[in-house]
């Protein structure tokens, strides 16, 4: 059996663990975005609350801004690692007391009422995590409420707690002070309560923001397929009797489709190039053309990038359909080549079929179509047509048109 | 011929697998098809089990596509001849599957006599190239004002030979007809095309590449 190599794995975005978390799953996460083992995450964020207490922030901060991951991976904690994670966090506990013991007295709030209100904030944050793990589990998750609003109340309480000891300690203070500290510490304290409230909110606007514009594409692609690809089929059904008009229906349904697919200012290049009137185009519709007239295939082929037209690459490419026209009466064959080659000093198109041929020298002056059509046209404009044919060995019409100073318009970046 | 070409197809649309399968059964008595596949698992098992001569292989499939297939089976069964069959004419699409190892291009539209023929030519080691595909590679080895001088000359550039061929092969001509117009022999048409096949498939020229990382397949 082939066994190819899997293929590298790119680095995979930030999200918070869902399962096998201890907190809220961000040092999990962390570690699964740079490939490391978690508990060196873990070590890290307690080395970093000797950092006036860095850690903590830190971890909040990624709470907040980092998402849940969706799927849902079942990832087990083993004992050891809870044990090993628990006695990390009292480790950071040690650290932050040591750190606000030796440092300035201003930390020493951290591990006293404000740690508090940390750890409330902790359980409410925490509860909006479960709130979104049942709303993506569905409906399912409604037994448990009421503990939900329970914790939640709970962790409220305990960052109001926290805020009010912290502002009784400052009760020496004036009362203007204490008024404004009051007022501030409530805002922070309803601000950090419903953090992830808010960050749902902005989420959620972003989430309905892509939605929209999904159903707005979605409902592009149906009315597009409606208008064309449906109808074709409703004509294609009414006239099952007749061969010819199915082939002509579904080849030219085919062409519109493939047009908007691929080609310029289409559906899978929204806003590409500007619809300029090109040789590639006039070339491609005049081929259009003469399949829808005659129910044969023909399908040019362009090399070299694409022309504006002037007045003689306009003479060429009507010299090249009435060339088509010609194989598609005369030759009895259902399909033609042509082939455009864009050259810096000349234009080359070749419009070959494979039918009946004929004698150049038989035709009679008054049949109009090759020697006025084409080659009148072809002169007049400073071209030459070569005429190939012979009966039985099918025709080739090579119009040659010499470009006027023209500068060719992709010439550094032209679409395939 | 004294033995069936045996064919494996692999298309996501069973509709087409089974239209193919009746055409190339019932028009052409040459041709067998051993077996099919619906999906990119399903196509490597049934290759490594069968071991047919030409793969079918369809450009756009769910889990990687036809070029996710080549890459697959070629470590394994280098010696398994693949032709895209596709819908799409994109030159990126053309480009991606050539240069991840196919010998050939034709587009869905083709009737069963000409898929059969082109069956036979990939068997016997010559590319197939449609007119539209000798346009793409012929655009994409042009020399334009502006374009990156090539980095390997070898393999980088088209003979003059090369391009006439080409040339040829995109106004619709058959080897055979290239053959009498140049003045060569019909195998020493086989070997510019296979060349040019080759160095499609090896060139690191600009626009190749682009081609290919557009479907992200280098």
């Amino acid at each position: 059996m082939s066994n190819p190599a899997p293929p590298v794995p790119a680095a995979r975005p930030l999200y918070r663990r869902r399962s096998g978390r201890l907190v809220a799953g961000v040092a999990g996460g962390v570690a699964d975005h740079l490939g490391a083992n978690v508990l060196w995450v873990r070590a890290t964020f307690v080395a970093l609350m000797a950092v006036g207490g860095a850690g903590v922030v830190a971890y909040g901060l990624l709470w907040i801004f980092v998402r849940q991951e969706a799927p849902t991976v079942e990832r087990a904690v083993v004992p050891r690692e809870r044990q090993q994670a628990l006695g990390l966090a009292a480790l950071g506990l040690g650290v932050g007391l040591a750190a606000s013991a030796v440092g300035n007295s201003a930390l020493g709030w951290i591990v006293g009422p404000l740690g508090v209100a940390i750890a409330g904030a902790a359980v409410v944050w925490r509860e909006a995590d479960e709130a979104q793990r049942r709303r993506w589990a569905g409906a399912g998750g409604r037994a448990g409420w009421r503990a939900a609003v329970l914790r939640v109340l709970a962790g409220a309480l305990f960052v109001a707690s926290g805020i009010a000891v912290f502002l009784l300690g400052k009760l020496d203070m004036g009362q203007v002070q204490f008024g404004l500290l009051a007022v501030l510490a409530t805002l922070v304290g309803v601000a950090v309560i419903t953090v992830p409230w808010w960050v749902r909110l902005v989420r959620d606007l972003g989430e309905e923001r892509r939605e929209r514009i999904r159903e707005a594409e979605r409902a592009e692609i149906a009315a597009h397929l409606h208008d064309s690809v449906l109808q074709t089929l409703a004509l294609i059904q009414r006239q099952s009797g007749s061969p010819r008009e199915v082939a002509r229906l579904a080849r030219g349904q085919e062409r519109e489709l493939r047009t908007w697919l691929y080609g310029p200012g289409g559906y899978r290049r929204p806003g590409g190039d500007p619809v300029t009137e090109g040789l590639t185009e006039a070339l491609a519709a005049a081929a259009a053309e003469v399949e829808d007239t005659y129910a044969l295939t023909v399908r040019p082929v362009v090399v070299g990038g694409d022309r504006p037209l002037d007045d003689d690459l306009r003479a060429l490419v009507l010299a090249a359909r009435e060339a088509m026209v010609n194989a598609a009466k005369h030759a009895g064959v259902d399909e033609v080549s042509v082939y455009a080659e864009v050259e810096p000093d000349e234009v080359n198109v070749f419009v070959r079929d494979r039918g009946a041929g004929f004698d150049p020298d038989a035709v009679p002056d008054d049949r109009h179509g090759l020697v006025g059509s084409v080659h009148g046209r072809m002169t007049r404009h400073g071209g030459t047509v070569r005429l190939r044919t012979g009966p039985g060995e099918g025709t080739e019409v090579h119009l040659r048109m010499p470009a006027a100073q023209v500068v060719p318009t992709e010439e550094k970046e032209h679409a395939p | 011929m004294t033995e069936p070409v045996r064919i494996f197809l692999v298309d996501d649309h069973a509709l087409f697998r089974s239209g193919v399968r009746a055409e190339l059964d019932r028009s052409v008595p040459d041709v067998t098809v051993v077996g099919e596949a619906g999906s990119v698992a399903e196509a490597v098992a049934g290759i490594a089990h069968l071991k047919p001569d030409v793969v079918l292989l369809d450009v756009h499939m769910p889990d990687g596509g036809g070029a996710e297939v080549l890459r697959r089976v070629r470590v394994a069964q280098p010696d398994v001849v693949f032709l895209a069959l596709s819908v799409s004419d994109a030159a990126e699409d053309v480009i991606a599957v050539i240069r991840a190892g196919a010998r050939g291009y034709v587009t869905k539209t083709i009737s069963g006599r000409e898929l059969a023929d082109a069956v036979r030519r990939v068997r016997a080691g010559d590319p197939v190239f449609s007119p539209r595909l000798a346009g793409f590679v012929l655009d994409a080895f042009s020399d334009r004002p502006g374009a990156a001088p090539p980095t390997d000359p070898e393999l980088d550039r088209l003979t003059r030979r090369e391009r006439d061929v080409l040339r040829l092969l995109a106004r619709g001509y058959s080897y055979r007809e290239i053959a009498g117009e140049l003045f060569i022999s019909v195998k020493t048409v086989e070997t510019h095309v296979s060349s040019v096949l080759r160095k499609t498939q090896l060139s690191n020229r600009y626009e190749l590449s682009r081609w290919a990382s557009d479907r992200r397949l280098v």
